[in-house]
């Protein structure tokens, strides 16, 4: 009873201050904030004071097994959580996309703009999607290659929350122009102080189950998930250190300036990739190629060595990004180095997940599930080579700027980060709703192929349309002067633009179809009635050829 | 549904040591979890290869290019190469190829380019490159124009189409604050100051609609005749033929700047329009204006530089 008082307090407490802070507001965008964080202190405060009803109920709702096991609750959440951010990043996706073929499509509403809407896609698919699917696996790959329940069971489930209202926060500050302009880091500070508490208690938790491990040695795929909690703790806290202009306003300045502020903006931004995007999601990979395919890892010497490396060299690859730029030469010089010195530790993991499949090939006729997982791989490989080749600073003075920056991150993030999710979301979810396999097989066959097919589509038109811009920006006439105007090179790379979208809707319509079949399997629905997938039988009377064979 | 159970040891494997996987015929490492083991194979030799070759290759760049900072600068690198350096070259080296063109351009004076044609092409194709980064915001790509903007390749010029006005309007701009030289002129706002009263202003716009062909004659066109002789002619002329000498568009042809339906003439006759240009002589050198001068003075509306010197219209 003392426990729900205090809690209650708290959360009255969280309350009172919201409302004082809307009351206090200098601009309307911190005041809508401040009742969106009070409505969400008010539903705290409801909940606790109703008691641990609400646990069974969310437990009907989403039928828990039983208490005894690990500890899936948070799972089944995040899990929820990441298909439906991941719709709506998809769908944001698919409309910039078309408001850069059609610009027409702004309509002239500020808050669907390109400007406010492009944030709000890239958060939207890395940290909300992203992010969601990180909490999800990494706490259910945690718990069982640690055999250990969670640690602070209460504080994981504030972290799925608090992560939940940090996604909001920023995303209804990107609609109504709060920014503070610096890319894949754009919340201001009160929200980036909210998600310092939330990731803090979410590397208590899993630090702490991992201490809890009654395994002797910790998985690899926790080596990925521990680097990545920690450093994107630090990569955040030093690239969001600014002062606000008011206390109760959404402003802030910048502690680091300039080329500075610039360096320090993508030291994080390149690491965001490194960190959030490659190694949180290899420690994915670790942990569901292996259990899908059956098979032991390939190399654990070069899970050691991949991992030590790729840990070192990323960290110092950022200025890549501001090649020819007043950043000094010395600074892109390392850059690049670093960059170009990261294409095996990267490629590492490709191979320690693809051969990890050897003796098990055959299991791709059968399996679409283990066919994201390999086309996940590919792309993964691929970008991961693209990467060091676009930051040697000669391929850079074409690439930069262009289309074809566009389509390697989406080679990336729809290829290897997108198919990787969904390859462990189809894994997921027959096991943590108790069903013996999702509602229909083929459906997954469906959304792997337009997946795959959306992803073709996009990255091949930004590489023609990056290629096409980097050659017309620098092309001369035979004067010596610069042929093309940059609007001419905008009307060049149209026909691009629209085939983007194309590839965009090919893989929404992927997604949508893997929510459908979610759905169905949540809510358990018989699974759906379908021929075997892949199950050719062999016939030897067809096994002839057509013409008879020549006399002789 | 396998291992899901803590502190379980399913199916009591789990815990063996190494083992010789069958598949592969490599030895397992001997850990286990969750039913994950771990093959002891070697690293791939082409990978250790391939990255150590990398390493190589960082470790020639840094020392070929600058590369490790100190307490007040950088290693400069073996090649001395360096960005700025770079840039400067590249500047030099496009600069000479065009120093002797921009010397010839600078000393030929703009109406005496047509004279050269090598020089007057020349002047041309720099221009073009110029017009591509300065002026197609407001005229387009292809100098078509949009509303408000000119069109710069029909022969309708509000302030002379030979190249010397061409090159005067370039190098002063339209209405431009801060250029004591810089083309002006006002259209009064007929019916917003109440110069005329509505009923006149829609007479005037019927008779601007018959000068321009678009409507035939009326009671209200007559009416608006008389008008037009009274309160615009001395700018637009007598016939509606325009006056160069003040900017005053032609109103007898198709070619409109803010739109020729009757809606569009009310408004212009109402409120009046002062389009601005900036000076771009404040902006670019003199031998850059030249050769702006002499690109839209070949788009197609060029006109022959007149025997005598126009006579300003002061």
């Amino acid at each position: 009873m003392e426990v729900v008082v205090m809690r209650a307090g708290l959360w009255f407490a969280a309350l009172v201050f919201a409302v004082a802070a809307c009351a206090l507001s200098v601009d309307r965008g911190f005041a809508v904030h401040m009742v969106i964080c009070a409505t969400a202190a008010a539903i705290g405060l409801i909940v606790t004071l109703r008691g641990g009803d609400f646990d069974a109920a969310s437990r009907s709702v989403l039928r828990s097994p039983d208490p005894g096991k690990y500890d899936d609750e948070v799972i089944r959440w995040a899990t929820i959580a990441t298909v439906f951010w991941g719709m709506a990043g998809f769908l944001a996706g698919l409309y910039i996309a078309l408001e850069m073929a059609f610009p027409a499509l702004n309509f002239g509403i500020e808050y669907i703009g390109f400007g406010r809407l492009r944030p709000l896609h890239t958060s939207a698919v890395i940290f909300a999607f992203g992010g969601n699917a990180l909490i999800a696996t990494s706490f259910y790959v945690v718990q069982r290659t640690c055999r250990a329940r969670l640690a602070f069971p209460g504080l994981a489930r504030f972290v799925f929350w608090g992560y939940q209202l940090f996604i909001v926060l920023a995303a209804t500050g990107y609609l109504m122009g709060i920014t503070q302009g610096k890319e894949y880091a754009e919340p201001e500070w009160y929200v980036d102080l909210w998600l310092t508490v939330v990731w803090v208690s979410y590397l208590a938790v899993f630090v702490f189950t991992i201490l809890r491990r009654s395994e002797p040695h910790i998985y690899v795929a926790n080596w990925f998930y521990l680097s990545f909690i920690l450093t994107v703790a630090m990569l955040h806290l030093v690239n969001n250190a600014a002062i606000p202009v008011s206390w109760f306003g959404s402003r802030s300045i910048s502690v680091a300036g300039g080329v500075q502020g610039a360096l320090i903006e993508w030291w994080y931004g390149h690491n965001a990739v490194g960190f959030f995007l490659t190694a949180g999601f290899l420690g994915m990979m670790y942990y569901f190629v292996p259990k899908q395919a059956n098979r032991p890892i390939y190399s654990y010497r070069l899970s050691i060595i991949h991992f030590w490396a790729l840990i070192f060299l990323y960290i110092w690859a950022g200025p890549h990004h501001l090649h020819y730029t007043a950043l000094p030469d010395w600074a892109q010089t390392l850059g690049m180095v670093f960059s170009v010195m990261l294409w095996m530790p990267s490629w590492g993991g490709m191979i320690n997940g693809l051969m990890t499949l050897n003796g098990a090939w055959d299991k791709l006729r059968t399996d679409p599930i283990l066919r994201m997982f390999v086309m996940s791989l590919a792309f993964y490989g691929m970008s991961t080579f693209e990467g060091p080749m676009m930051s040697i600073k000669s391929v850079n003075s074409l690439s930069h700027y262009t289309d074809w920056t566009i389509g390697h991150v989406h080679s990336g993030a729809l290829g290897w980060n997108g198919m990787v999710t969904f390859g462990a979301l189809y894994y997921l979810v027959p096991r943590l709703w108790a069903r013996t396999r999702m509602y229909s097989v083929r459906m997954i066959n469906w959304h792997f192929w337009l997946a795959t097919l959306g992803i073709v589509f996009y990255a091949a038109s930004m590489w023609v349309a990056g290629l096409t811009e980097g050659l017309m920006w620098r092309e001369t006439g035979p004067d010596g002067y610069l042929v093309n105007s940059f609007a001419e090179t905008v009307a060049a790379v149209h026909p691009m633009y629209v085939l983007r979208a194309f590839g965009g809707l090919l893989y929404l319509t992927g997604a949508a179809i893997m929510t459908w079949n979610i759905a169905r399997t949540i809510l358990g629905h018989a699974q759906r009635d379908e021929a075997p997938f892949g199950d050719i039988v062999f016939d030897p009377a067809r096994d002839v050829p057509l013409t008879p064979a020549a006399a002789g | 549904m396998v291992n899901d159970q803590p502190h379980a040891d399913p199916d009591g494997e789990a815990s063996h040591g190494p083992r010789v996987d069958a598949a592969t015929g490599t030895h397992t490492v001997g850990h286990e979890w969750d039913g994950i083991e771990e093959l002891d194979t070697p690293l791939p030799r082409w990978w250790v290869t391939i990255f150590y070759l990398c390493i190589l290759f960082a470790i020639g760049y840094v020392i070929a290019y600058p590369a490790l900072p100190g307490l007040h600068s950088a290693t400069p690198g073996l090649l001395g190469w360096t960005s700025r350096g770079a840039l400067a070259a590249e500047q030099k080296s496009a600069d000479a190829g065009h120093a002797a063109v921009r010397a010839a351009i600078a000393a030929t004076p703009i109406e005496d380019l047509a004279k050269n044609p090598v020089l007057q092409r020349a002047a041309i194709e720099g221009g073009r490159a110029a017009f591509k980064v300065n002026c197609v915001q407001c005229h387009g790509a292809g100098a078509a124009g949009s509303k408000g903007y000119p069109n710069l390749n029909d022969d309708d010029w509000l302030w002379g189409g030979d190249i010397a006005a061409i090159y005067q309007t370039l190098q002063h701009g339209i209405r431009y604050p801060g250029d004591d030289q810089t083309r002006t002129s006002q259209m009064p706002a007929f019916g917003r100051d109440g110069i005329l009263t509505q009923a006149k202003v829609q007479d005037v716009v019927s008779y601007v609609r018959v000068i321009s062909k678009q409507d035939p004659a009326s009671a209200a066109s007559q009416r608006g005749s008389a008008i037009f002789a009274q309160n615009c002619a001395v700018c637009h002329g007598a016939n509606g033929e325009g006056g160069r000498s003040v900017g005053a568009p032609r109103l007898n042809d198709a070619i409109w700047l803010y739109g020729g339906d009757r809606a569009s003439i009310t408004n212009t006759v109402t409120n009046a329009h002062a389009g601005v240009m900036p000076a771009w002589g404040q902006r670019l050198d003199p031998v850059t204006v030249k050769m702006l001068a002499a690109y839209v003075h070949s788009l197609g509306g060029g006109e022959a530089t007149p025997a005598t010197p126009p006579v300003a219209a002061k």
